[in-house]
């Protein structure tokens, strides 16, 4: 069993929670910066595509998970990112150093076009009018062919930072790790202050929160820009290292993937956002090495990967809806409080009453 | 020429307004947005496509047996994934019909495989001269099932027991369940009716488009209807349908190209800024 004692009102929003956590993160920290040395170059893609998905998880959670926005039209902040990033470097030459925030802004501010639209909207009407704007941002990247070239796509060369070039994929790795790594602490200092109280506030009850002197215009606002802007770098990310971008990796399943990520990781949590780029990177890869153990039948169907895809999500849903992050916690209040765990620590309070209609 | 444009627009529009139809039923009832709609509708097409190619049923019985088998498989859709939700949040219960969609189009392209099939459903597609326009009977067929479909549906829920106890239960479960209704049973049934409905939607959209295993993409412009016509009321989502579906036709010849496709979801941007809550949608409103 674990005691903890709290001397300070500030403890409660110190970045970590124990010394040991720290110590794990720097151990991690370092297991990741040794990883490229021990592993092929296929393995490295992957953990460079994890990076990338951690961004868009990051902000989405931040969204979604966080202030209780649901967006599914996330893969356009991605694309507005990804294409700012593409043109800027490609067709004006601007160093990458510039053009990697440039697109996290272009993302934010199409996060504001799309957030004070949106101030007036909730649940599911939120979740329809974004999933609408992913379908005209998509349309316009394929009938705007002067800037984005259509449906033949952008190529796009990997950055050059001063000396240093990031052409191979170990040394890509570094760039996009040194990049995950800001934006987790941006966001985990977000969180701990005001403002990220004001959205945790904002979730749990808009009315409750606005009597309590926090601006809805202000925060939801705010929180989709955030959200966009971590979308819209992790697209520059994207962009540079697939070396094309078209239209076909910007589609509502991509936004739909984006939520099934924090969905599947934990709503809500930082570490949620990790978990489920990495489930979400790896599912795919476990299906297709599963393949030969399985019977002829299924082992060979061109759609087991989403059927499975499609599978995980509903068993989350119905058994875990707290994500992987929630099932590691759980674990862990289990050894920690070790003979006095109860099922019913972790219950969810579900609500049976319904909006009421005046 | 524009008479045409407005009547295939409204053939199309009614199609939206079928699948919206089957959103509404479900939306009313119980809170929970179907993703999955226009991939049930796949489903039930594909149902009559086989009975009738593979199977050599004739047309008619071919379409009962798939309607019949969709309702089975909307009340265990109900049973098995949405009962143990009751009560959760909107997103989790969005994000259990988006699963449940990818499950039923993967399944449904693993049965029917990838390819695209044709088939007319039993109409023949020869234009019918109404004075002095020419229209295609196909769009009148469709006009005319959908018309018959909601008078149907009308009477159901206004003059018949069950009807009246299903709308009972989505103006208010609680009173309801005190009233002796079973809910349970009412959402149940209501999974069954929306999953009729789709097939209907199923195959009259297949005269006009493709047989694909990703046809039910086409569901999702329907949400466009259902939210104009403020997704809890049904004779909103016939309106929005036909609105959306003659808005599209139009744009799509007299606007540059790439607007038939986006169409609808800007008409649903524009709405939803004016009016929050949709053309007929009643404001609602949230105890603390």
């Amino acid at each position: 069993m674990r005691f903890e004692k709290r001397m300070h009102y500030l403890e409660d929003v110190q970045l970590f929670r124990y010394r040991s956590d720290m110590a794990w993160y720097i151990l991690l920290l370092l297991l990741l910066l040794a990883a490229p040395a021990a592993m092929g170059t296929y393995w490295v893609s992957l953990l460079i595509q994890i990076g990338i998905y951690i961004i868009v998880a990051l902000g989405l959670n931040l969204l979604s998970g966080y202030t209780g926005q649901v967006s599914l039209g996330h893969a356009a902040f991605f694309a507005v990112g990804a294409y700012t990033s593409a043109i800027l470097t490609g067709k004006y030459s601007i160093p990458f150093l510039l053009a990697l925030p440039a697109s996290g802004v272009a993302g934010a501010a199409a996060g504001l076009v799309v957030g004070l639209p949106a101030l007036r909207l909730k649940g599911l009407y939120l979740a329809i009018a974004t999933m609408g704007f992913g379908f005209i941002v998509e349309e316009i990247i394929v009938q705007w062919e002067s800037v984005t070239n259509s449906v033949n796509g952008l190529m796009v060369t990997r950055p050059v930072i001063g000396p240093i070039s990031f052409q191979s994929d170990k040394s890509y790795y570094y760039l996009v790790l040194a990049v995950v790594l800001i934006m987790v602490l941006a966001i985990k200092n977000i969180l701990r202050t005001p403002t990220g109280r004001a959205f945790i506030a904002i979730r749990d009850s808009e009315i409750a929160a606005e009597s309590m002197g926090v601006s809805l215009t202000v925060y939801k606002t705010a929180a989709f820009a955030i959200s966009a802007f971590y979308a819209g770098v992790a697209g520059s990310l994207f962009a540079h290292f697939m070396f094309f971008i078209g239209p076909e990796n910007f589609t509502i399943m991509e936004s739909i993937s984006f939520l099934v990520m924090i969905l599947v990781g934990g709503l809500g949590s930082v570490h949620g956002a990790v978990f489920g780029a990495v489930f979400i990177t790896f599912l795919p890869e476990a299906i297709s090495l599963s393949r030969g153990y399985l019977p002829a039948v299924i082992g060979e169907q061109a759609g087991l990967q989403s059927a499975v895809y499609g599978l995980v999500l509903l068993l989350f849903i119905r058994f875990e809806p707290l994500g992987l992050y929630g099932r590691w916690l759980k674990v862990k209040f289990y050894f920690e409080n070790f003979p006095f765990y109860k099922k019913d620590t972790f219950r969810r309070v579900r609500k049976f009453h319904r909006t009421v209609k005046q | 020429m524009f008479l045409q444009i407005v009547s295939s627009g409204i053939a199309i529009g009614c199609i939206y307004a079928l699948i919206a139809l089957g959103f509404v039923l479900i939306y009313k009832a119980s809170e929970v947005v179907n993703f999955a709609q226009g991939d049930l509708m796949m489903i039930g097409a594909f149902l009559v496509y086989s009975a009738v190619t593979h199977f050599h049923v004739p047309f008619i019985p071919a379409f009962l047996i798939a309607v019949i088998i969709m309702a089975v498989l909307g009340k265990g859709i109900d049973r098995l994934l949405l009962r143990p939700l009751v009560g959760e949040q909107a997103f989790a219960l969005i994000m259990a019909t988006i699963g449940l969609g990818i499950l039923i189009r993967s399944i449904g392209g693993m049965i029917w495989g990838y390819d695209t099939f044709s088939f007319q459903a039993g109409i023949t597609d020869r234009p019918v001269r109404m004075g002095s326009v020419a229209l295609s009977s196909v769009h009148i067929w469709i006009i005319a099932v959908t018309l018959l479909l909601i008078v149907g549906l009308y009477y159901f829920f206004n003059r018949t027991k069950t009807g009246v106890s299903m709308e009972a239960a989505s103006q208010n479960q609680l009173a309801a369940y005190l009233m002796g209704i079973g809910v349970k049973k009412v959402f149940s049934n209501i999974w069954a009716i929306s999953a009729m409905v789709a097939t209907v939607a199923g195959v009259l959209l297949t005269p006009l488009q493709f047989l694909n295993y990703n046809m039910g993409f086409v569901g999702l412009k329907a949400f466009p209807a259902a939210v104009l016509g403020g997704f809890g009321s049904i004779p909103g989502a016939i309106v929005g349908g036909i609105i959306i579906g003659v808005s599209e036709s139009i744009a799509g010849v007299y606007l540059p190209e790439g607007f038939k496709e986006i169409f609808a979801w800007i008409i649903l941007i524009g709405v939803l800024m004016i009016r929050p809550e949709g053309i007929f949608g009643i404001q609602e409103r949230k105890r603390v």
